[in-house]
């Protein structure tokens, strides 16, 4: 997976995420989530100083590879580049988990229960979201 | 057979000497209940054969039946009299293992077992006194050291079989636990109950130092860590700025200030790596580095590709931190 260059001119094909159908992988994510501190920012995913992404609304893309590209180069405004700093199999892992927290993925895929306190509904128990694009800060 | 740096039987502080006085009456009494049973066992079989070839059906005489009935009344009385010592003898071990805990304060170290490694995080009225290391745990002698222990994703169990009994680390309830040597050494201590894949190897090691050691000791943990000297000390420090490492690591003095996994301030002055499973020298430092999973398939360090000459600088710059 590590020749797939996301923002480069001329994808192909659209990116297949295996871990998108790995439950393993999205529980990986999630944890991922908590301990590269993206948290920090999206918190739980009701979004804070970053934006939300349990929610429909999506800024750059929606795809895995959009999402990949997101935490690979960073995006204005904030995000960071975690370039070299994940390995590309634990970011393939995040993005399945971000695209979970929308419902995007299979039920039995989608991580069932937070090892602590809830603090909404599980990725599992959540509606799937169509998802929308938008522009930053068009809808708040 | 009663030798060894991790065994009960090799009691080297006040905590775990009265576990083996325990242990040792028990043992002795035990044996000698053993012995005497046997011999009464062999004498009824020699006596029952003897009878029986004189007499096939069984008749007793009143007095041969009252003397029958004292002996097992006896015997019965003299069980529960051995039990009731044990039982006493044990509770008030245990009662004395947690006794005044709040007075064995004379250093305070906070433990929270991690899967598969264990965090240590001196505790200090001082906050500058304050700081964290992993998998080696300096005490001083003749001091008694409050442990307080916490599970940081599952429950594990902290067990130095020299110094002290088990206790579990469970994820979010403190438990505490004091133990002291009474001379200098190594103790090897072991995760006890079964928290995943690298269980088995989930050791750390105590080592009791002179006061004076000690000391020293801790004066060069609460530093910051040391500047890299050399050329490739430098560019090993920014391989570890700009990579993986910094994801999970701590370096204290640098940028790198994550807390998943163990603080390296001062990895170089560690005797092993990887929760007491490798020594710590520059071949394995490298090769963990590159494919930690080979060592302990299934620990959170994923692999890192890094070229050769990063590696080495990598290599250099952690040496470097003592």
């Amino acid at each position: 997976m590590s020749d797939i260059h996301p923002g480069s001119a001329g994808l192909p094909q659209p990116v297949q995420n295996q871990s998108d159908y790995r439950a393993y992988d999205t529980s990986q994510g999630k944890q991922l989530f908590t301990q590269y501190n993206c948290v920090g920012c999206h918190f739980n995913g009701g979004g804070g100083i970053g934006p939300p992404l349990m929610d429909e609304q999506w800024i750059y893309g929606d795809s895995p590879e959009n999402i990949y590209a997101t935490i690979v180069e960073g995006r204005p405004n904030g995000m960071p580049s975690f370039r070299e700093k994940i390995p590309d199999s634990q970011v393939w892992q995040l993005a399945a988990y971000v695209r979970s927290m929308s419902g995007q993925l299979r039920k039995d895929v989608e991580p069932g229960r937070n090892d602590d306190m809830n603090s909404r509904r599980s990725e599992q128990r959540t509606q799937e979201k169509k998802p929308q694009r938008t522009t930053p800060g068009s809808n708040r | 057979m009663t030798g060894g740096i991790q065994s009960a039987l090799n009691p080297a502080g006040p905590n775990a000497g009265s576990l083996a006085r325990l242990w040792w009456l028990m043992f002795y009494v035990n044996t000698a209940v053993y012995v005497l049973v046997m011999i009464a066992l062999v004498i009824a079989i020699r006596k029952g054969r003897r009878q029986s070839d004189l007499n096939p059906v069984l008749t007793l005489s009143a007095q041969t039946e009252t003397r029958r009935r004292n002996t097992v009344l006896s015997a019965v009385i003299v069980t529960t009299l051995v039990l009731f010592v044990f039982l006493i003898y044990s509770f008030s071990t245990g009662r004395s293992l947690t006794a005044d805990i709040g007075q064995k304060n004379g250093l305070s170290i906070e433990v929270t077992g991690r899967q598969w490694w264990w965090e240590v995080r001196y505790n200090d009225v001082d906050a500058s006194n304050i700081f964290t290391t992993a998998n080696e745990i300096h005490i001083p002698v003749g001091v008694p050291v409050l442990f307080t222990l916490q599970g940081g994703d599952v429950i594990h169990s902290f067990w130095v079989p020299n110094l002290a009994g088990k206790k579990d680390l469970i994820p979010g309830k403190i438990s505490t636990q004091w133990l002291q040597a009474d001379k200098p050494g190594v103790y090897r201590g072991q995760c006890a109950e079964y928290c995943g894949l690298q269980h088995a190897r989930m050791a750390f090691w105590i080592v009791a130092d002179t006061p004076e050691q000690f000391i020293a000791w801790r004066q060069n943990q609460t530093q910051s860590s040391v500047p890299p000297s050399t050329d490739s000390q430098r560019r090993g420090q920014q391989v570890f700025l700009s990579s993986t490492c910094v994801m999970c690591h701590t370096i204290n003095g640098t940028t790198a200030g994550s807390n998943f996994g163990p603080n390296l301030t001062h990895v170089g002055s560690r005797n092993t790596i990887a929760a007491a499973t490798l020594s710590n020298t520059r071949e394995h430092l490298a090769r963990w580095i590159v494919d930690s999973q080979q060592f302990k398939p299934g620990n959170k360090m994923p692999q890192n590709n890094l070229g050769q000459d990063d590696l080495n600088a990598l290599v250099d710059y952690l040496q470097s931190l003592k």
